[in-house]
């Protein structure tokens, strides 16, 4: 039985050559798949191609999604930073206005690059687009970056799991938002054990958030979520920037994800039986889809 | 769980709107077609719990039939999946289970080829895309169909493993992982064997035709 990985290791492999945390996953993925580094490499960044295309159908507008819940949220953000100052700051609104883009591309049926799910995959792919623009950072320096969240992803699939059935949205846009920071710090600089530390601020802020869509869709709160899941993500990387450390470090509150996960009730774990998905409004909502699925 | 690959957390590239509802669904009914082995012209599909819950709003049905129909889970066909099953004239029926035995997002699939066969499966999507299989036909298994996976049905009698195994070294296939399973039939057993690449035809064909050997599904 292969042994799980966790943060403290991925930091350590990293402290012990100097080197960042995306090289350990990238030459740990070679060894594991067996292949070469360049083979791996130019995966990730087909997979990127992916994700700056969904970016950029996410903010033009006419992007709705298929059930008219949600839609254009992007273009309106967008428009919004032409017109005023943004009270959270340019980035946070620009990579705010990203992942909700990507996530109604989603919500419409549209091509996106699962990371970690489907539901919270405006997340990375806005903040990393955000930074790279923020720093003047080149495209290689992005597809650097995905293999740090995807081994932050990894450890925590590992040792919780990522599925909004099993766990709640904190496995999902939490995951995501940690996975997210963690990238964020190191690609602005940030030292492994910085970027670990921002992994744990942000993913504590999502500790037993719960999947609660409303009519069964991944549109309501999923996809406003996933822009909140982008800004959060941001704020985490700069307080670690800024030297604040996580008190619980990222593995145990990656521990705490998973038993607050098996506490949370199935009514709360994508069945819509509970929390916003029977509000009144919802319950409207959730109405009118049935009259159209019956149409 | 556990991702053995950073692309089973960057990614898939998929069509949402969910990984655990369209691309895992679309896998479990890809899976059930390579475990019939031929067209279908029937399929009763039965959904649990939260796949039971919220089958229409995350196009569940549609990415199981769209997987039955042999899409991947990046086919912009996949929308249309029902339409385009009812156009090619095949039966398909869905049934909701009240429990919540299994893992939140289960099918159980049982399919009628175009020769008759059927056969049973029950999958669930756990998360990110990735799928685990839990049973086929009579035999309980535990099949995550990562990589290339056979399945050997046979007479639980000595010296077949070793034929088997046997076949697959001589053709350069290394076994990276292997598992027995027995039914409720007395002397009839399931070998599930992993694989570091896919089985050609040619190969499956002689494991098929091995004493003892009474079936062969790869997937």
């Amino acid at each position: 039985m292969r042994r799980k990985i966790t943060i403290s290791e991925l930091v350590a492999a990293a402290e012990q050559r100097g080197c960042p945390i995306w090289q350990v996953v990238l030459e740990r993925e070679a060894r594991l798949q067996g292949t070469e580094r360049k083979n791996i490499w130019q995966k990730m960044k087909e997979y990127w191609m992916v994700m700056k295309e969904s970016l950029d159908v996410g903010i033009k507008p006419g992007n709705r999604s298929l059930s008219g819940l949600v839609g254009e949220e992007g273009t309106m953000l967008t428009r919004y930073m032409e017109k005023a100052k943004p009270l959270s700051g340019y980035g946070s609104v620009l990579a705010a206005a990203k992942a909700i883009g990507v996530a109604v591309v989603n919500a419409s049926q549209g091509r996106i690059v699962a990371a970690p799910t489907a539901g919270s995959c405006g997340i990375l792919p806005a903040v990393l687009s955000t930074v790279a623009e923020e720093i003047g950072a080149a495209e290689d320096a992005v597809i650097s970056a995905l293999f740090t969240a995807a081994g932050v992803g990894m450890v925590i699939d590992e040792h919780a799991g990522t599925a909004g059935a099993k766990s709640g949205c904190q496995a999902e846009c939490g995951s995501a938002s940690c996975m997210a920071a963690v990238a964020a710090a190191e690609m602005a600089g940030g030292t492994p054990r910085q970027a670990a530390n921002a992994g744990a601020l942000s993913l504590k802020n999502f500790l037993g958030l719960v999947c609660d869509p409303v009519a069964g869709l991944v549109e309501i709160p999923c996809v406003k979520r996933n822009a909140i899941g982008a800004g959060v993500a941001l704020l985490a990387a700069d307080m670690a920037l800024a030297g604040i450390e996580s008190k619980i470090p990222l593995d145990e509150v990656i521990q705490a994800m998973k038993d607050i996960g098996d506490a949370i009730p199935a009514s709360l774990k994508e069945t819509s039986l509970a929390g916003l998905a029977v509000t009144p409004t919802a319950r409207e909502i959730e109405k009118r889809m049935n009259e159209l699925e019956e149409r | 769980m556990s991702a053995r690959s950073v692309f089973e957390i960057i990614g898939p590239v998929m069509i949402g709107p969910s990984s655990s509802h369209t691309a895992g669904a679309v896998r479990i009914g890809n899976i059930a077609r390579a475990v019939l082995g031929e067209d279908f012209r029937r399929a009763e599909i039965t959904l649990y719990g939260s796949f039971a819950k919220t089958y229409r709003g995350h196009g569940t049905d549609r990415a199981l039939v769209a997987g039955l129909l042999g899409m991947s889970d990046d086919d912009c066909r996949i929308r249309d999946a029902l339409n385009i099953a009812a156009t090619l004239g095949l039966e398909i029926r869905f049934r909701l289970a009240k429990g919540e035995e299994f893992h939140p997002n289960t099918a159980d699939i049982e399919l009628t080829g175009v020769s008759g066969k059927r056969i049973f499966l029950r999958g669930s999507s756990v998360g990110g895309g990735n799928v685990l299989i839990t049973r086929i036909n009579q035999y309980e298994v535990s099949v995550w169909a990562k990589n290339p996976t056979l399945m050997v049905e046979h007479v639980d009698r000595p010296g077949v493993i070793g034929r088997v195994a046997g076949v697959l070294g001589n053709n350069g296939i290394n076994i990276t992982e292997m598992r027995l399973t027995g039914s409720n039939r007395e002397g009839e057993k399931l070998m599930v064997i992993e694989m570091d690449r896919a089985v050609p035809d040619k190969v499956v064909e002689t494991i098929t035709g091995l004493p003892d050997v009474t079936a062969v599904i790869g997937i």
